[in-house]
């Protein structure tokens, strides 16, 4: 079932009572979220993700703007009447049952005529548990359980009443290192799967990246821009989103666009048309660079670092906004660490323009 | 985040309410006009006026008078000695490992059972009638002493049966409380304690006592106004015609009044009640201001 | 060590003889209560045994005077107001803990203000309300006053409230109401301090004595308190010791025989909630 958020806005009282201007957590929200596809909800810590979360699943309600589910305005309805399964981070398993009776709760809150026989309710979660693969440990309580069990019980517990849409709050940060990338494989093919609209809220983009269908990112309660990973990657609509996608970040320099050239500092690195001459913040993703004799961006080196596979530069520059920045470039090509300056070309297709006020994208074409 | 329920928050709120303003409250603003209701007759329930003559009339009142002796020689014996040797008990408890649970269980005893019912058997032990002198006479008869009427004897005598039963009664607790704020000792502190090579006397006084001072003064604030309060304690050893024994208390003297062979006096009753309730609150008031002048200090 | 050795022994001593003071008004209740009427006010100097042990007194107790009333309606008492009162306690733990309310936090502190009021307090006017509305001498009048503890309350409200408020909206998702949630999960997963209460609670009402004997002169209606009162008063036409130790050891008897069940649970339960006074 498609998801669709129009102007959703919600706003909190201040923590602190004196203070009578609100918090907005989110702010005019309007997206529409495809049916049957996986989508990571991504930013930072405190942007409102899991605000937004609970405004799809109606744990909050929203001060303005509507939530869609398929055709049908779902903003009034509670969130038992939304059809809606939602894990959470902390997996909030009732810690006094078992993972069968867990599985089993929310379909003994049903009443009237979807109430369903004690005996279809058990064959039901020991079939959702199945698809979790959890079968094996459904008799003992949540504590006896690792996190990766929970966390495999509690979404067991989100897809018993073969729910519309299924919500997960940070569905990962619980778990090591090991087992998320174990979970998060998980997590696709139960969805594939079952086929049931997914939205998962994270704040580490290599867990959104890795296996969501769409990836949404938001900043302070505002949205920022939604596509396929990669698209949105390699095709930032905003400064805010080139520098939170990608590890390492992407290099900001100041610099400008001057007759037809991209300059930072004293160096015109590329050829640039489409855009007047102004003020323009640029970013460089890591990879975007070549070493090469006649590089056209002179640069301080402050050290390399060997990675096997890649070298790692660590590189300065007058116009870059930090101090140093980092350059990532195949192992045969790197300079010698000896060296105190380091000549750089830049990849056009990996540099990107923004407006220094709004940090929004100029587009243009660059060349070399 | 919480439901938003006015109605239904007021109706599981309901039975709770209802009691307690009709069970606590009410009867809190009533005691006090009670106490300052001047000639009120049960029977008829009627009174003159308002006044404090009934306050005058308890501070007067000898029985009153011997009851405020009575409790205060109480509080100030067994508080300070039931706490004292609840921690002597207390710290042998925490050294030991053999037999460590069985004494505890023992010595938790008192707690569950009823005073009422216990204080007979010590009523037995410790009085001398005409046809035996009694267990605890026969032990001081064999050790040279004079025999005495615990029960019915000298006033010395009830008193110090009173102290032993009532010590007797509140030990189990503050053993309790003392053995487990022993064991909260981090054993970092004595593992540090010992590679110092710090005395046993100075590890208890710089760091065991220190670490478990808040308990020990709950224990004490808690134990004041018990024994402020006590009554069936004293019921139990010596019946109920506390004033005929001469070994009534404060709560004994508001009971009689209000009810028995000579109540029918709530009036009365309330102004005892009152005096009983200032004494305790300046009490309590005094020990918090005495610790936390002390922690002050520490601090 | 031999300095350590001295002290070991010190304290064994010292325990040992504590233990003994504490076990032997036990003993000697035992004793007395299984010595022969005739052989009992023979002994002039008491034996520390019995060699023709019987137990024509504990019939007596039952026969003579009505212990089994006293006691029966004390296990009534004890199990109405228990349960009466652990209902009303857990109806409004959860309001504080769980709903939101216009003016709760006010209504709260109200509350723990109440815990300071002593009982000795509002004890006479209590006994004034029952008695004007007929209720002296019933098992409602011996109950009414007894169902509130705002001490528990607290303790419990504090306790619902270290559940995780996700598990609620987890709930909420599962479509589960608020009094649903209350006694499928809050109930649950808090029973050990439910429990603490409770045992906290049937002490108290099987110790009870000072309301049950204000408003209660009809020996129908005693508790085994004012009833054990009432035997040493007024009990077998003459004084007979033996016969009210039966007494005293069956009166005792449930509450030890608690205790040593539920040992651990009781003591636990005392340390984190009970006071005696």
């Amino acid at each position: 079932m498609k998801v669709l958020l129009s102007h959703l806005t919600k706003r909190f009282p201040n923590i602190n009572k004196k203070i009578k201007t609100e918090v907005t957590a989110v702010s005019d929200f309007d997206i529409e979220i495809p049916d049957g596809k996986l989508i990571g909800l991504l930013g930072p810590s405190g942007c409102g993700k899991s605000t937004l979360l609970n405004l799809i699943s109606g744990l909050e309600q929203p001060s303005e703007g509507k939530v869609f589910f398929g055709d049908e305005d779902v903003t009034e309805l509670p969130p038992e009447k939304r059809g809606i399964g939602l894990v959470f981070q902390n997996y909030a398993l009732y810690p006094h049952l078992t993972a069968l009776q867990n599985i089993m709760f929310p379909l003994e809150n049903l009443k009237g005529d979807s109430k369903m026989a004690k005996e279809d309710i058990k064959a039901k979660a020991i079939e959702t548990a199945k698809l979790v693969q959890i079968e094996d440990y459904l008799d003992r309580k949540p504590s006896e359980l690792s996190g990766g069990q929970q966390q495999r019980v509690a979404i067991a517990r989100a897809l018993v009443k073969t729910p519309n849409v299924l919500l997960l709050d940070e569905p990962l940060s619980n778990l090591d290192a090991r087992l998320r990338l174990q979970t998060r494989e998980e997590i696709k093919r139960i969805q594939q799967e079952t086929g049931v609209t997914t939205i998962f809220v994270t704040h580490d983009q290599d867990e959104a990246m890795s296996i969501s269908d769409y990836i949404v990112v938001m900043k302070a309660g505002v949205f920022q821009q939604m596509g396929k990973p990669q698209d949105v990657y390699d095709d930032p609509d905003k400064l805010f989103v080139a520098k939170f996608l990608g590890v390492p970040p992407v290099n900001v320099f100041k610099g400008r666009v001057q007759g037809g050239k991209l300059i930072l500092g004293d160096d015109a690195v590329l050829n640039v048309s489409g855009l007047d001459d102004r003020d323009v913040y640029v970013g460089i993703r890591p990879e975007g660079y070549l070493v090469e004799e006649d590089g056209l961006l002179h640069c301080g080196l402050n050290a390399v670092e060997v990675q096997g596979r890649d070298t790692s530069i660590i590189a300065t520059h007058p116009a870059a906004d930090e101090k140093s920045f980092r350059a990532i470039v195949i192992a045969e090509y790197a300079p010698d660490p000896k060296a105190d300056h380091v000549n750089l070309n830049i990849k056009p297709n990996k540099v990107y323009l923004f407006d220094t006020d709004t940090e929004e994208r100029l587009r243009c074409e660059l060349f070399r | 985040m919480l439901s938003k329920n006015n109605g239904k928050a007021w109706l599981y709120l309901l039975p709770a309410l209802v009691l307690l303003v009709m069970f606590m409250v009410y009867p809190l603003i009533d005691v006090f006009i009670y106490s300052f209701e001047e000639g009120f007759n049960s029977a008829s329930q009627v009174f003159f006026g308002y006044g404090s003559y009934n306050y005058s009339y308890v501070l007067h009142d000898p029985y009153f008078l011997q009851a405020v002796k009575n409790t205060f020689i109480i509080v100030i014996i067994t508080v300070p000695l039931s706490t004292g040797f609840a921690l002597l008990i207390s710290l042998g408890l925490s050294s030991i490992k053999k037999l460590q649970e069985m004494f505890q269980t023992i010595f938790f005893l008192p707690y569950v059972t009823n005073t009422l019912a216990v204080g007979l058997v010590f009523m037995i032990l410790f009085r001398k009638t005409a046809y035996t002198d009694g267990l605890v006479n026969l032990l001081i008869a064999s050790f040279g002493g004079e025999t005495v009427d615990f029960i019915q004897g000298p006033y010395w005598a009830k008193m110090f049966v009173m102290c032993f039963y009532t010590i007797w009664v509140v030990m189990p607790f503050k053993v309790l409380i003392l053995t487990s704020a022993l064991a909260s000792v981090p054993q970092e502190y004595y593992n540090a304690a010992k590679i110092d090579g710090t005395s046993k006397w100075r590890t208890f006084t710089k760091i065991t006592l220190p670490y478990i001072s808040p308990m020990i003064l709950y224990l004490v604030i808690t134990g004041f106004i018990g024994a402020f309060k006590a009554y069936s304690d004293e019921v139990a050893l010596f019946g109920t015609d506390l004033n005929g024994a001469g070994m009534n208390t404060i709560v004994g003297y508001v009971y009689d009044m209000l009810y028995g062979n000579s109540g029918g006096f709530p009036s009365y009753a309330s102004a005892a009640a009152i005096i009983l309730f200032a004494i305790v609150l300046t009490i309590t008031v005094i020990n918090l201001l005495v610790s936390g002048k002390e922690n002050a200090g520490i601090n | 060590m031999k300095e350590n050795k001295i002290l070991k022994t010190l304290t064994y001593i010292m325990l040992s003889v504590w233990g003994l003071m504490v076990l032997f008004p036990f003993y000697w209740m035992i004793l007395t209560s299984i010595k022969d009427y005739g052989a009992y006010n023979a002994e002039r100097i008491p034996k520390f045994f019995t060699l023709s042990p019987t137990l024509e007194n504990y019939v007596q107790a039952f026969t003579e005077v009505p212990l089994a009333r006293y006691f029966a309606n004390t296990v009534v008492f004890t199990l109405i107001t228990t349960f009466i009162m652990v209902a009303v306690t857990v109806l409004a733990a959860f309001a504080f803990s769980r709903l939101n309310f216009k003016g709760k936090n006010l209504l709260f502190t109200g509350f723990l203000a109440l815990m300071m009021i002593p009982n000795e307090l509002v004890i006479i006017t209590n006994f004034q309300t029952i008695t004007g509305w007929g209720l002296r001498n019933t098992f409602a009048g011996l109950i009414l006053p007894s169902i509130t503890s705002v001490f528990y309350i607290y303790l419990l409200k504090e306790n619902f409230e270290q559940i995780p408020d996700t598990l609620y909206s987890a709930a909420k998702v599962d479509g589960c109401t608020d009094f649903h949630y209350l006694t499928h999960v809050m109930i649950p997963i808090c029973k050990p301090t439910i429990v603490t209460i409770i045992i906290l609670k049937v002490i108290e009402c099987w110790n009870s004595y000072v309301w049950p004997r204000l408003i209660t002169d009809n020996s129908l209606y005693f508790l085994v308190s004012n009833g054990i009162q009432e035997i040493r008063e007024n009990g077998f036409g003459r004084e007979n010791i033996p016969a009210m130790m039966a007494a005293v050891v069956v009166i005792s008897l449930p509450l030890i025989v608690l205790f040593l069940i539920f040992r651990k649970k009781i003591m636990e339960g005392v340390s984190r909630g009970g006071t005696k006074g």
